[in-house]
């Protein structure tokens, strides 16, 4: 089915996008940047589907908004929160560091200006219905050595954070 | 506009597929409405049930044999005070019960109740159904840490542990089966809830029953799992009362607990019917391959009338044993009505053109509802895990488990295609 | 109305990355570091998807790798913190500044 109203869909999850992005970095309270990065997280997953990607949306929800966020939560909870509130929120340099960050910000932009001539003008064709199927085969054939090398990314990861958060080992 | 809402009766796809808004908007308010009928229907059978298997009565004052207790407590917890503590965080308090029940209502868009009566079809459909029940997990989370107080907050801490350990034996067992609708001719298989019954269809059995016994183990692994992500007995540290008062809702009151208590019902359902869909052929009436014909046809499709009859002619049996005295009379009457009711719907249900319409749908509420008579079960006999034994039953018994299976059906496949 | 083409879903994206570099420039909170970590990769996530519409699905595996990653970078990430917080009961950066303790 042809998605609808494109450009309205387009705004609005870009706006609750940002909006919350800008929300994560100027909360005090840990929680509520974790609640407002998990709009963004979710935001982005509509920005997925408009881009007929449903598979990574659905990993997005899943992984992300679902499984790392749930971990942040849970490590907020864990530190204590009381006091790092009451302090100073932001460190030294941060007319600095807004600079320069908002000077990278410009840097892309001019690139994106200067280069939208290099994109095709045509879209790839890319059938939702089968966006699955055509993931797994490409992520199980073609990048199968990736694939695995992640999954052992994963495992270090784990060991590490046990070794990690561990009192005795 | 009326050919826009005439011109999809003719289609035979779901109402999201075809791109029709009207159709997709009536779907969402019945299933909106069968879902808070359901759940209140389980808060008086889930009392009844459980008095009865404790040698009790359970409800029987307001209305005959406790009928309209469901309504009353409906009515009290609207009309009592709504109290949020002094020191809970005011935003965070008053968005996690949306979390909650915003999440248990979403999955219910992908549900397929019959081949197009579902208000969409994704995709992605089980991925996405795991990835917003899992969403709900933040709300407790929040509704826990808002609270500001501590039993909650052990509560929220429990239960974030558990359904995310739990989540993945899930996972893993959901695979093993969108594993087995790949066992066809050209060898794709898929993760649509239409295309999971429809591939059980086409390999001519419940995938509970495919690869004897590895269907079922897998099966098994998914039951365990899903009522400890629903967070019920046995598994309901989250919320045991005798250690944690009421767990992560203790502070909650009036109707902010009870959109808690209409999610927790809701994502009940919706796990049932994700295993409903994955394992036990959705609406496909059962033996749809050896029983066959016209004379089976018909056979089965007169249950959902017959059903209905019998529960009016229950309901009469009760009317007549009810005391006479003339203090009764008015409940006495209002259940012969209730019964009429009943009995109407189940005539209405033997007339040929709604009789074919209606049996997808209730073969699969049959299927979801012995899921929910297995939950109240589970509580009223199971005694309650320790903390260490849940995890240890997470994470040292159904991983594994579900692990194997995956793999033994992964090698089966290969090698018998 | 101007049709949306993968130009908007860049500039969305740069936001987002301007966002996430702004919030690890600035904060002390470690917790929230980590978060805008998430939002740059996020940010690059919705570029590869972007131009996964131009040139094919190559650039959603990508993007599923990177999800992968960002799993692993929270694991150890608040693996650390947890146990800094534990030595130091602090979750502010700038007091890391001891090479042992």
């Amino acid at each position: 089915m042809q998605p609808v109203a494109t450009t309205f869909f387009f705004y609005f999850l870009s706006a609750v996008t940002v909006i919350s992005g800008i929300a994560v970095i100027t909360r005090r309270n840990p929680v509520h940047s974790a609640l407002a990065l998990i709009v963004a997280l979710l935001g982005q997953a509509g920005l997925y589907l408009m881009l007929y990607a449903p598979f990574v949306a659905g990993v997005q929800i899943i992984l992300y908004a679902g499984g790392i966020m749930v971990l942040f939560l849970f490590v907020i909870m864990l530190v204590n929160i009381e006091r790092a509130q009451k302090e100073e929120q932001f460190n030294k340099q941060w007319i600095v560091g807004i600079v320069a960050a908002l000077a990278l910000g410009v840097l892309f932009v001019l690139v994106y200006m200067k280069g939208k001539g290099l994109f095709p003008q045509t879209v790839a064709q890319l059938p939702e219905g089968e966006n699955t199927q055509g993931i797994a085969m490409l992520l199980y054939r073609d990048y199968m050595f990736a694939f695995e090398i992640a999954s052992l990314l994963l495992l270090v990861a784990i060991i590490g954070a046990v070794v990690m958060a561990k009192k005795r080992i | 506009m009326l050919d826009y809402i005439t011109s999809y009766l003719k289609s035979d796809t779901t109402p999201g597929q075809a791109g029709n808004f009207f159709w997709a908007f009536v779907y969402i308010l019945l299933i909106f409405l069968g879902l808070s009928v359901a759940v209140i229907a389980m808060n008086w059978l889930e009392r009844k049930i459980l008095a009865h298997m404790q040698v009790r009565l359970g409800p029987m004052r307001v209305g005959p044999h406790g009928l309209l207790q469901p309504i009353a407590d409906a009515l009290k917890l609207l009309i009592k005070e709504d109290i949020m503590p002094a020191e809970a965080d005011p935003v965070v308090f008053w968005i996690a019960p949306l979390i909650v029940v915003i999440t248990a209502f979403t999955v219910f868009i992908v549900v397929p109740f019959g081949p197009t009566h579902a208000v969409t079809d994704m995709n992605i459909g089980v991925l996405f159904m795991l990835g917003v029940s899992s969403l709900s997990v933040l709300g407790i989370v929040t509704a826990g840490w808002a609270s500001n107080s501590h039993y909650p907050l052990i509560g929220a801490l429990r239960s974030s542990a558990q359904m995310v350990s739990y989540e993945i034996a899930m996972g893993l067992a959901v695979i093993s089966a969108v594993l087995m609708t790949s066992l066809n001719t050209d060898g794709t298989g898929t993760l649509s809830m239409i295309g999971i019954v429809q591939a059980q269809q086409a390999q001519q059995t419940w995938f509970i029953f495919k690869f004897f016994p590895l269907g079922l183990i897998a099966f098994f692994v998914f039951a365990v799992a899903m009522v400890a992500e629903t967070n019920r007995a046995p598994f309901d540290l989250p919320e045991a009362e005798s250690e944690l008062t009421a767990g992560f809702h203790t502070e909650y009151s009036g109707f902010r607990w009870s959109l808690f208590f209409l999610a927790e019902y809701s994502a009940m359902i919706a796990v049932s019917s994700i295993a409903v869909t994955l394992w036990l052929g959705g609406w496909m009436r059962p033996f749809p391959h050896w029983l066959t014909g016209e004379t089976w046809d018909l056979v089965f499709s007169l249950f959902p009338g017959v059903t209905f009859v019998l529960l009016a002619l229950i309901t009469f049996y009760s009317t007549i044993r009810m005391p006479k005295h003339p203090y009764f009379r008015v409940q006495t009457i209002g259940l012969a009505g209730f019964g009429a009711v009943l009995g109407l719907i189940g005539l209405l249900l033997f007339v040929p053109p709604v009789r074919d319409r209606i049996q997808d749908i209730y073969w699969f509420a049959v299927k979801v509802a012995g899921f929910m008579y297995l939950y109240i079960w589970y509580r009223g006999t199971f005694p309650r895990y320790r903390f260490d034994q849940l995890m240890k039953v997470g994470w040292k018994v159904l991983l594994p488990i579900g692990l194997g299976v995956l793999i033994v059906t992964g090698i089966l496949g290969v090698v018998l295609s | 109305m101007v049709p949306i083409t993968t130009l908007h879903y860049l500039v969305v994206a740069a936001a987002l990355f301007v966002l996430g570099v702004i919030g690890v420039l600035t904060r002390r909170n470690v917790v929230i570091v980590l978060m805008s970590i998430e939002l740059i990769l996020n940010a690059v996530n919705l570029n590869l998807v972007a131009f996964s519409r131009l040139y094919g699905l190559h650039g959603q595996i990508f993007a599923i790798f990177v999800i992968t990653d960002a799993a692993a970078e929270a694991a150890v990430g608040l693996g650390i913190l947890i146990a800094f917080f534990r030595n130091k009961e602090t979750v502010n950066v700038d007091e890391v500044d001891l090479l042992k303790w």
